[in-house]
């Protein structure tokens, strides 16, 4: 099919104006996510209402959107806003947690670290048979990074005492006798995380692949 | 009924014409790209970023191609005198209006059905299945909805704003809720009153699409049979007024 011929200066003005577009945006900056920018938590209702009902949908984008930023440079009072948001629009999903204590307690911050620990803790309690994974590792943090016995106790007797499930396998049940024991915590972290394997809790490819960085990591600094 | 059976496969055939398929085709393609693209990003539950990110594009996809379709097809027929021409054939005015929405109805199933087969790859084909012939319903009222403004309003920019708002507000009339039920709004005040007062009676108005097609049934399991009923009973009712509405204006339309 052929059309009326093309004034060149049209073509002229759509090539110029497509090249000005091109090197206006390579010359901008990289976008990046600025560290104090995490603005405070809206209300999970808020969310959902911005997501349209997309309640599961939301609460992943929300993780990816707190992954970009540096956990060392943040106000951990308003991410754990945002943790539980994501978590109040989907309590069934494990991001929130799971970004919580292998990601955001992970911090060399004492302080930041106890306040996820705390947040792990109390979101244990609203679903202890689904989310004890989650407390085992904090357990595990507050006896080896926080130095703190009694909190890792106090952890691990919550598993203890708050499971009801016959999924929940012994070792976890016995979590307080594990974490008395004189053991350093690249052991303590192979046996959770080779129990967890073992029983085909984890199963997705990028939990694996980050879990096994973090183990090889501990590994060299524990040499 | 017969007539009005050819009427809905005129219907189908134009849809086929005027390029759905390929929209539909692209959409999916887009699904799979954002998905694939986010899951690189996860730390963990990519299976589920990748189900629910593709469930509620391919949603909202769904709808909005329904929605400009349905507008766009009427509102043509009615400028270029096609629907004046159809309604000097021998067919009463409630078959006419019923067996065009029909049509419409069935290609909203054969949308919803070719949107739905690929999160088999995520999720298990029973949840699939039932999100599938849950979202089969959703296009039907989408379309019932988007019939009903493009005959009453004659225009296509207002039809598929209308049908877009009432799609959004009742997706969003539960979160409205509970936002107007807690916080500064929970108040006894007079205006606290009164805002969960409006809030209330739009919600009266309304389907609750937020029950309909959820992302949670292919990520959990599949939903108990009182709620998917309820969910669906919702829809065809919502359906019901909708086509009740339509065919009441276009019974008394002078056209």
């Amino acid at each position: 099919m052929s059309g009326r011929r093309v004034p060149g200066w049209i073509l002229g003005l759509l090539g110029a104006a497509l090249a000005v577009q091109i090197a206006w945006q390579a010359a901008r900056p990289p976008v990046r996510q600025a560290a104090e920018s995490l603005p405070p938590a809206p209300r999970a209702e808020a969310l959902r209402l911005a997501a349209f009902g997309e309640g599961p949908a939301a609460a992943r984008l929300v993780m990816l959107y707190l992954q970009g930023f540096d956990p060392r440079a943040i106000d951990y009072a308003r991410l754990l806003g945002w943790l539980r948001a994501a978590l109040a629009l989907d309590p069934p999903g494990a991001y929130p947690l799971f970004a919580a204590a292998r990601v955001f307690a992970e911090t060399p911050d004492p302080a930041k670290s106890r306040m996820a620990l705390e947040f792990i803790y109390q979101e244990f309690g609203r679903d202890p048979n689904r989310r004890w994974p989650w407390l085992a590792h904090a357990a595990l943090l507050a006896k080896h990074r926080l130095k703190d016995l009694p909190l890792a106790r106090r952890y691990a007797a919550a598993i203890d005492r708050q499971t009801t499930s016959r999924d929940v396998p012994l070792w976890a049940k016995q979590m307080e006798v594990f974490i008395l024991e004189d053991m350093n915590e690249l052991e303590a972290a192979r046996i959770v995380l080779g129990g967890l394997l073992e029983r085909g809790d984890i199963r997705d490819p990028n939990e694996l692949r980050f879990l096994r960085q973090r183990l090889q990591e501990l590994e060299e600094r524990v040499k | 009924m017969l007539p009005a059976a050819t009427l809905a496969r005129l219907v189908l055939i134009e849809a086929r014409r005027g390029g759905l398929p390929w929209l539909a085709a692209g959409c999916i393609v887009a699904a799979g790209a954002l998905a694939a693209f986010l899951s690189q990003l996860a730390l963990t539950e990519s299976r589920e970023l990748q189900l629910s990110i593709a469930a509620a594009w391919l949603r909202a996809s769904a709808v909005f191609l329904m929605t400009a379709h349905v507008a766009t097809r009427t509102l043509r027929e009615i400028d270029d005198k096609a629907l004046e021409q159809m309604l000097a054939l021998p067919l009463g005015r409630p078959s006419h209006y019923l067996g065009r929405l029909a049509g419409l109805a069935a290609c909203g199933a054969l949308l919803a059905a070719a949107f739905s087969a690929p999160l088999v790859l995520w999720a298990s084909p029973a949840a699939t299945a039932l999100w599938g012939l849950s979202l089969a319903f959703e296009l039907a009222l989408v379309a019932a909805a988007a019939l009903f403004f493009a005959m009453t309003l004659v225009q296509p920019v207002p039809a598929i704003a209308a049908t877009a708002g009432l799609y959004l507000l009742a997706r969003s009339i539960a979160a409205l809720q509970g936002l107007a039920g807690s916080g500064p709004l929970d108040e006894a005040s007079l205006p606290g009153q009164i805002a969960r007062g409006a809030v209330a009676a739009i919600a009266f108005l309304l389907p609750r699409l937020d029950e309909a097609t959820r992302t949670e049934w292919l990520l959990y399991g599949a939903p108990s049979a009182a709620a998917y009923g309820t969910a669906i009973g919702g829809l065809l009712l919502y359906g019901a007024i909708l086509a009740a509405a339509g065919l009441f204006d276009f019974q008394r339309k002078n056209l």
